[in-house]
């Protein structure tokens, strides 16, 4: 990795997923690949970044990548071609640890199990990510976003949302 | 622009698959704001997203194909706002009304079975853009097709009202299901042979839920087909009237 690619992972990591703002855009796991080529004609690098949105109709995707636009307009990258890449098609596996450990930290229960496991939703334990209970009830398969289900903890009585597993 | 007389198969399907989920998100998204309870009205509208983001990844690949071969520049913007009516390839039980609330999980139970058996042949196809969108919207689709379901067991097996309305609605949307597993030329050329699996397939899902739900597969004797060459309700017509309008009265203009 050169260093202005290792400046630009540096830049995404501080890029928050509107949505979700404690995740970085790199504890979601959507960005696939960064290059930067510092050997053009008019001496400004040109940088390429693929990513892979996570939901058809995410509709974060778009201010996602106007804030890259920004943030790396901002640190002097000028020559920024973003591209997307949808094979193969993004998981919650690719959803870094740390990334899930600060979504229990916020109130939203993380992703549990493999994508291709497709078990059952309601046979599924989910914790309460309040109280720390596994005695919580599934209330709908969609909640505040079409990426979450909306549970209710039987102790603590609380509701909060689960990231599914896709 | 018209997209009538392409001959280009992958095309066709593109824009078979894309219209299907525009024209049924759209359908869904009719209940937004007047879902009988705050979490239903929420599921459904996220379906309804669901369908329009596929519906846009289909769009993509399928105007990157088309500019390509016609070199005419063709964004997603001009297949869904700019076609006319003989343009959509959508199956007619996409378009239907919505009817009541369990006319509606019907139609989304029944269309959400078929996508499940047909996105699983999709995602091992050979060309990779058409497979990974199949791939992320089969996990979205997992989610339509269990919610879907849960309904329809709920209202078949719930009281004597919600039995004779499920049963009504059976009975107005079952003609239209056959044109789902009734599989057009540019879709054989696509998934070849495994069109009989996806058939098969369908039925025994739509059998065990029906009868989880204490309903019969209808004995229908007249079928409706056409929407996938383009012969469509006049239902349609409405939708892209209300969907079209702002396209159409300003031309280019921008959100």
């Amino acid at each position: 990795m050169t260093k202005s690619e290792e400046e630009i992972w540096q830049i995404l990591e501080k890029i928050s997923d509107p949505e979700i703002p404690v995740l970085s855009i790199i504890d979601l796991g959507i960005i696939r690949s960064v290059t930067v080529n510092d050997n053009t004609l008019d001496g400004i690098s040109e940088v390429l970044i693929h990513y892979t949105p996570t939901y058809s109709a995410c509709p974060a995707v778009d201010m996602i990548n106007a804030e890259i636009g920004v943030s790396l307009h901002a640190a002097g990258f000028k020559n920024l071609h973003l591209k997307q890449k949808l094979f193969p098609a993004w998981t919650t596996d690719w959803m870094s640890e740390a990334g899930k450990e600060k979504l229990i930290q916020y109130g939203i229960a993380a992703p549990i199990g493999r994508s291709c496991d497709n078990g059952k939703l309601e046979e599924l334990k989910i914790v309460c990510p309040q109280c720390g209970s596994n005695q919580t009830i599934l209330i709908s398969e969609f909640s505040s976003t079409a990426c979450k289900a909306l549970y209710k903890c039987s102790s603590c009585l609380e509701p909060f949302d689960y990231f599914k597993c896709h | 622009m018209t997209t009538k007389e392409i001959q280009n198969p992958l095309i066709n399907f593109l824009l078979h698959l894309g219209d299907n989920a525009l024209i049924l998100g759209h359908r869904n998204s009719e209940w937004c704001g007047h879902g009988p309870v705050l979490e239903q009205d929420i599921a459904l509208t996220n379906i309804a997203l669901d369908q329009i983001g596929q519906a846009r990844n289909f769009y993509q690949y399928a105007a990157k194909l088309i500019s390509e071969t016609s070199g005419e520049k063709i964004t997603e913007d001009s297949i869904a706002y700019l076609r006319d009516g003989w343009d959509f390839k959508n199956c007619l039980l996409t378009e239907l009304p919505n009817g009541h609330w369990g006319q509606t999980v019907l139609k989304q139970f029944l269309i959400a079975a078929y996508q499940y058996y047909l996105y699983q042949v999709l995602e091992k196809n050979s060309e990779e853009q058409l497979s990974a969108i199949a791939t992320k919207s089969l996990k979205e689709i997992s989610y339509h097709l269990r919610w879907s379901s849960e309904w329809v067991i709920r209202l078949g097996d719930g009281t004597d009202d919600s039995k004779q309305k499920i049963l009504d609605a059976l009975e107005i949307v079952w003609p239209y299901t056959n044109e789902l597993t009734n599989f057009t030329d540019y879709e054989i050329e696509i998934i070849g042979d495994t069109y009989k699996n996806i058939k098969d397939n369908w039925i025994e899902k739509v059998y065990v839920v029906l009868t989880e739900a204490g309903l019969e597969i209808p004995s229908t004797v007249y079928n409706h087909n056409g929407g996938k060459q383009g012969n469509h309700t006049e239902h349609l017509g409405y939708i892209l009237t209300e969907m079209q309008f702002l396209q159409r009265a300003y031309p280019n203009s921008e959100w």
